[in-house]
């Protein structure tokens, strides 16, 4: 065995996606993982079993995804910083845990590595599952990083924003950067930015444990510090106590979704590219938007006004910057590597769907930058 | 006015419980307090966790931190808990439907890793707050909303399981032997490993009326008793008669290596 590391692997490296998302959540403080073997992520899971235990956390291998999801939500309400990682068939086992983290309201990041069905080839097609997965009434936070530099950004902001907003934010990866190594810098420690859960201001008797104002967060003390909280996913009120009055139970939810809807502008985040004059526009989201931005660099160097709007966030849905780009362009590409699903979205805020020009690809493979470039060709001609 | 010394135990608001009248789950949350009023635990530092059904109702009537609402995931809540906080005292109070039915896959697994956690298992025959469907532990034969004509498969012995799956502390009892009820809940809560103490409880309202015919608790409860033998009498019975009784006892009480996450340099330094 080599000397310990610590937590942050400060400097350049040549890293493996998967690896790098383990970097972000231990430079983002995660304490606590818990995974079940498949395909492919499998390398989060067996890099979290090696580098857990160098910085005082631990790792459990669960004996299903249920286990894994529900020992996260656990170890958080325990004070841990909580991740677990699988891939598309074993996410819709753990959209049960998401539903109880969501309306349970308990910090912790899922990663999954989106895979097509029975196969570990490349896909988007957890775009809908990653919104809707989950039952009952809920909003989510999702984002879609597309390098390995982003898997471990994007994994720093995902507990960043679970911490900030108690909830399960999920790091929709896909098998192409999962499996890409690449390089990827990692800052030094003081200039990672670190959000923790809030910490009750009063003291166990005095602390109403789900008291906040509209779309407001309630603070969050660890098990063991004398508040003696009851967490149900039972309707409750401000006290925690299971009770079902209607009026209770509509404030309880609308509080729950504000937390995200009010809060959308800190959590989307997208990246433009071209966009000014741009008469044609591409929406991609992760590993798509990469051969997208090498299609409009090419085809902008042929005189075509195209640009790209890049969605990091994908849901909650960054609304005001799909439709700012919408309104004024003449062809909205919706480019995804599944039967084209993110589109409708794009139909619903943006404009009339006779715009819409859908670019998809389900074959396990990601778009090349010359199908692209043709689709652009095709839709400006 | 006079103040029962365990009501300090209770979540203030809570009372009084959901509970039909006649039912054993209040039966089992006063075992419990009263086992833990007696080794003087810390309920700041207790955990009590509780999935969905009658039985998972009784953490949330006690004035701890606790956890409910979601079936059969109880153990993987208490092993997530245990791992990153072992000095938390964690319990689980599960139905018969929670542990050995859409929970029983992470029992066996708890089982397996000695995971330092009690569990109590309130096993009342039948699933009761749906309406008293058919259970992994209905006894063979008996009418059930879902056996209409008699149930066809063998019940669980969730005993048997545990220790098979190597539960390191394993005991049943009645809601009607309370003191053994209470000395077995203390047993549990001193032992390091994982501790499965099993009820057998009354539930008059669902099970009684279906499968005994009478819907009054003490009928019931006579006929458990009647239907429970202790250990030393089930050795003497043939295997197939002993396996229609609710045997009684404390069956393994032994020390092994507990599971508290993997760390592969405590290992090292071991060495």
């Amino acid at each position: 065995m080599e000397k310990k590391r610590g937590r942050v692997l400060t400097g350049t490296h040549f890293m493996l996606g998967n690896y790098a998302a383990v970097e972000g959540a231990l430079a983002a403080g995660c304490d606590f993982f818990a995974g079940y073997p498949i395909t492919p992520a499998n390398e989060v899971s067996e890099r979290m079993a090696e580098r857990m235990p160098e910085v005082g956390g631990k790792f459990l291998q669960g004996e299903d995804e249920l286990c894994s999801i529900y020992a996260v939500t656990g170890a958080s309400l325990a004070g841990a910083k909580a991740m677990t990682a699988t891939a598309s068939a074993g996410y819709n086992y753990m959209q049960e845990g998401i539903e109880y983290a969501v309306s349970g309201e308990i910090p912790c990041v899922i990663l999954d590595v989106q895979r097509v069905r029975g196969e570990n080839f490349a896909t988007q097609a957890d775009i809908m599952q990653a919104r809707w997965g989950a039952a009952g009434d809920h909003e989510m936070i999702v984002l879609a990083p597309s390098s390995v530099q982003e898997l471990f950004d994007q994994t720093v902001r995902a507990f960043n924003l679970a911490e900030k907003y108690r909830m399960p934010v999920v790091v929709l990866s896909e098998t192409t950067i999962a499996l890409m190594r690449e390089k990827l810098v990692i800052p030094e420690p003081g200039a990672i930015e670190i959000i923790n859960r809030k910490r009750p201001e009063g003291p166990p008797g005095e602390f109403v444990p789900f008291k906040a104002g509209p779309n407001d967060v309630p603070a969050l003390p660890k098990f063991g510090e004398g508040y003696r909280i009851l967490h149900s996913i039972n309707p409750h009120d401000e006290w925690g106590g299971i009770q079902w009055d209607p009026d209770v139970f509509e404030k309880m939810v609308d509080r729950i979704l504000g937390k995200v809807t009010a809060h959308r502008d800190d959590i989307v985040q997208t990246e433009g590219f071209f966009l000014d004059d741009a008469k044609t526009v591409l929406i991609a989201y992760g590993s798509e938007s990469r051969p997208a931005l090498g299609a409009v660099k090419e085809a902008r160097a042929n005189g075509i006004k195209v640009g790209l709007l890049k969605l990091v966030t994908v849901w909650p849905v960054p609304d005001k910057e799909i439709r700012a780009v919408a309104e004024k362009a003449d062809k909205v590409l919706a480019v995804e590597m599944n039967v084209g699903r993110y589109a409708y979205e794009i139909e619903r805020i943006g404009c009339d769907a006779s715009k819409v020009v859908r670019v998809t690809k389900n074959r396990g493979l990601v778009h090349t930058t010359q199908e692209i470039y043709q689709a652009i060709e095709e839709a400006t001609r | 006015m006079k103040i029962n010394p365990l009501q300090k135990y209770l979540r203030k608001g809570t009372l009084p419980h959901f509970y039909c009248a006649g039912c054993g789950a209040g039966q089992v949350l006063h075992y419990f307090v009263q086992a833990a009023h007696e080794l003087n635990l810390d309920f700041d530092k207790l955990v009590g966790i509780g999935g969905v059904g009658c039985t998972a109702r009784i953490p949330v009537f006690m004035n701890v931190e606790a956890l409910h609402g979601i079936h059969g995931r109880t153990l993987p809540w208490a092993t997530g808990i245990k791992l990153h906080n072992p000095e938390l005292k964690v319990v689980v109070f599960a139905g018969d439907g929670d542990a050995a039915s859409i929970g029983g896959n992470h029992l066996i697994h708890a089982c397996r890793r000695n995971l330092d956690v009690t569990m109590i298992v309130v096993n009342n025959l039948t699933f009761g707050m749906t309406g008293g469907q058919v259970a992994p532990t209905t006894p063979k034969a008996a009418v059930s909303t879902t056996t209409p004509f008699g149930n066809e498969e063998q019940p669980f012995d969730l005993c048997k399981l545990a220790i098979a799956a190597g539960a390191t502390f394993v005991s049943r009892w009645n809601t009607s032997r309370s003191t053994q009820a209470v000395r077995a809940i203390k047993k549990a809560l001193q032992h390091r490993g994982f501790s499965l103490v099993e009820i057998v409880c009354q539930c008059p309202t669902q099970f009684g009326r279906a499968a005994i015919g009478s819907g009054d608790p003490i009928k019931l409860l006579d006929w458990i008793e009647e239907c429970s033998i202790t250990e030393q009498e089930a050795k003497k019975l043939p295997e197939q008669e002993a396996a229609k009784k609710f045997v009684l006892g404390n069956f393994v009480e032994k020390q092994g290596p507990i599971f508290e996450g993997t760390s592969v340099y405590r290992q090292m330094e071991d060495k």
